[in-house]
């Protein structure tokens, strides 16, 4: 029962970091293979200002999520909208895209080891433990998983009932008809990526208050967050969270009771298995 | 034969030989170097055979090699080292066909995707599987010395290479030009897609992971994040990409300046390694899209000359 809870408790915070690579995948067609990079630097942002200032992370997440946006925003405006508009075709741009990201995320390591060094950072956040159903958990695991929830909560309802949401929406469903009805395409893709990125550096940011990160871990993350994504339906908010909450409890499940070392291959295991089975996701429909 | 397969045939008969005369320089840096580029325009050529026609990136090529050098580890003990090269061909495209049939059928991010994992999935199961055991790495004693793995991994290149040639003659290579252009057109010829390149991925698996068997004597001692370090993968995909997709040849274009460009790097700045391959990928996709290989092309168009 308390692995099921930590497991749920994990996989919000995985919900979050997912939805930040759906929005970018999703909805903006770029898939951000430097999405990791940019949860770790949320994370040095709340390790830094916590032992700084003792700010806490849950306030960093309103000075990371802005700057974030600001900084996806021009990474796609300056970067990526060229290899949109120069691509013939879709799997160009999937090409294109990758090697850029790639491109990007190794840069981005490569930064974040000159100016932070190669070691593991972490800090002590709110490490106390509470009960709750008769089992005990750390605080800290908590209030990331409800911070997690409220935001994906907006985001959920802003997707849904926003004008701009729906937009997004629809460039996600039809980008070639969304142009058609009068939307501003390349300007919401924008919106979209830029909001992608600020979720996923908001996760980070809530993410190093109960793990140890260090400036190499971000591959890690992109990984579990692609495995999420394909797994609830490329564009699919619903699927991304279910499929979040399954790999956090499958992966806490296999370290409690096999051996620590092999989450990555657990998770990796249930993606050949939705590869094998459910290549349209888990509530996807199958498209000819 | 046309002659021009016969100037090419020569030409690259005297290349070998005289790649393979190396050693006889006597500078143990320059065995060194040859063995490390012998070994990239190995992997990176065969990675292009496969990438090339269909634009599938594979970053498996650390998870192939760590398998190959894993047989060697084991096997040393029980087998003669020779017979473990066609072993470690045979894991290597068994292992390639099973990744090819779970993700080739689909598009190109699911295949990249899973190839990023596979590494680390590979590493993962056999550091747990060492922990039950007890043991932590295993060694490799041999007789083999730096000059033999060379010449050994000079002949695997020109197995590559003919291996290239026979392919760009044969059904599979006529049937992969048509895919790489146009696969829906591809499809409606009756070109079964996912088979061609399922065929075609066992190609870079066998090859990586013989270059792994081979390479293993050099380490001596074989643990877990040796065998599968993940920079393996990307630093192939950079040089074959660097030098270009397009020809045969072109991989090693863009190994041999890539691989000085890295030694030089990480001899002085060593942390600087991942920052160079991060700007490697964006001068890839922004300034060399078709590698050093259409920068030649281009120059020999503007200045008049005929085509290949």
């Amino acid at each position: 029962m308390d692995i099921l809870i930590t497991g749920l408790l994990l996989g919000g915070t995985y919900a979050l970091i997912a939805m930040g690579l759906n929005l970018q995948y999703g909805m903006a067609r770029i898939m951000n293979l430097a999405n990791g990079e940019m949860l770790v630097a949320g994370g040095f942002a709340a390790f830094w200002l916590y032992n700084a200032g003792q700010v806490s992370p849950l306030l960093t997440v309103f000075l990371v999520a802005p700057l974030a946006f600001a900084l996806n925003w021009l990474i796609y405006r300056v970067m990526l909208l060229p290899l949109v508009r120069r691509a013939k075709s879709r799997g160009q741009l999937e090409v294109d895209s990758i090697l850029a990201t790639f491109g990007l995320s190794f840069v981005a390591v490569g930064l974040m080891l000159m100016a932070f060094g190669g070691d593991y950072f972490s800090y002590s956040y709110l490490a106390r433990p509470v009960s709750f159903l008769g089992d005990t958990y750390a605080l800290n695991r908590m209030v990331a998983f409800l911070a997690a929830v409220v935001i994906c909560g907006a985001l959920y309802l802003w997707l849904e009932r926003s004008r701009a949401g729906m937009s997004i929406r629809a460039i996600a469903v039809a980008p070639e008809s969304a142009r058609l009805v009068g939307i501003d395409v390349p300007r919401l893709a924008a919106i979209a990526f830029a909001l992608g990125g600020a979720v996923t550096a908001a996760g980070g940011a809530l993410i190093s208050s109960f793990l140890t990160l260090d400036a190499s871990t971000g591959v890690v993350f992109t990984l579990k967050a692609l495995i999420i994504v394909i797994m609830g339906g490329v564009g699919d908010v619903r699927g991304t969270i279910v499929a979040a909450l399954l790999l956090g409890v499958m992966e806490t499940f296999v370290a409690a009771l096999i051996d620590p070392g092999l989450t990555l291959a657990a998770a990796y295991l249930l993606f050949i298995l939705i590869l094998l089975f459910r290549p349209q996701g888990l509530f996807g429909q199958r498209t000819t | 034969m046309t002659g021009q397969e016969l100037r090419a045939l020569i030409l690259s008969t005297l290349a070998l030989a005289a790649a393979a005369a190396l050693p006889a320089l006597g500078s143990s840096y320059w065995l060194t170097m040859g063995v490390t580029i012998a070994m990239y325009t190995v992997l990176a050529t065969s990675w292009a055979l496969f990438s090339g026609p269909t634009h599938y990136i594979s970053l498996a090529t650390a998870a192939f090699f760590g398998v190959g050098t894993y047989t060697t580890a084991i096997g040393i003990e029980l087998l003669p080292y020779w017979t473990l090269l066609p072993i470690a061909a045979a894991l290597g495209a068994v292992m390639a066909a099973l990744v090819g049939f779970a993700t080739l059928r689909l598009s190109g991010v699911y295949f990249v995707i899973f190839t990023l994992g596979l590494a680390e999935f590979v590493r993962q199961i056999i550091t747990w599987v060492q922990n039950l055991t007890g043991q932590k790495g295993l060694y490799v004693l041999t007789d083999l010395t730096e000059k033999h793995i060379y010449w050994q991994l000079l002949g695997l290149a020109a197995l590559v290479y003919l291996a290239g040639w026979l392919i760009a003659r044969s059904r599979l290579g006529f049937a992969l030009r048509i895919i790489g252009d146009d696969e829906e057109v591809a499809r409606h010829v009756g070109i079964d897609t996912a088979l061609a390149k399922i065929v075609l991925f066992m190609v870079p698996g066998a090859v990586a992971a013989v270059a792994g068997a081979m390479l293993a004597p050099r380490y001596i001692y074989i643990e877990p994040s040796l065998a599968f370090t993940p920079m393996l993968s990307f630093q192939v995909v950079i040089m074959a990409l660097l030098g270009g997709t397009g020809r045969l040849w072109g991989a090693v274009v863009g190994v041999i300046p890539f691989t000085l460009l890295w030694e030089a790097i990480s001899a002085s700045f060593p942390n600087q390694t991942t920052l160079l391959l991060g700007v490697a990928f964006l001068v890839i996709v922004y300034l060399l899209p078709r590698g050093f290989v259409g920068l030649l092309e281009d120059a020999r168009r503007r200045l008049g000359g005929g085509g290949w």
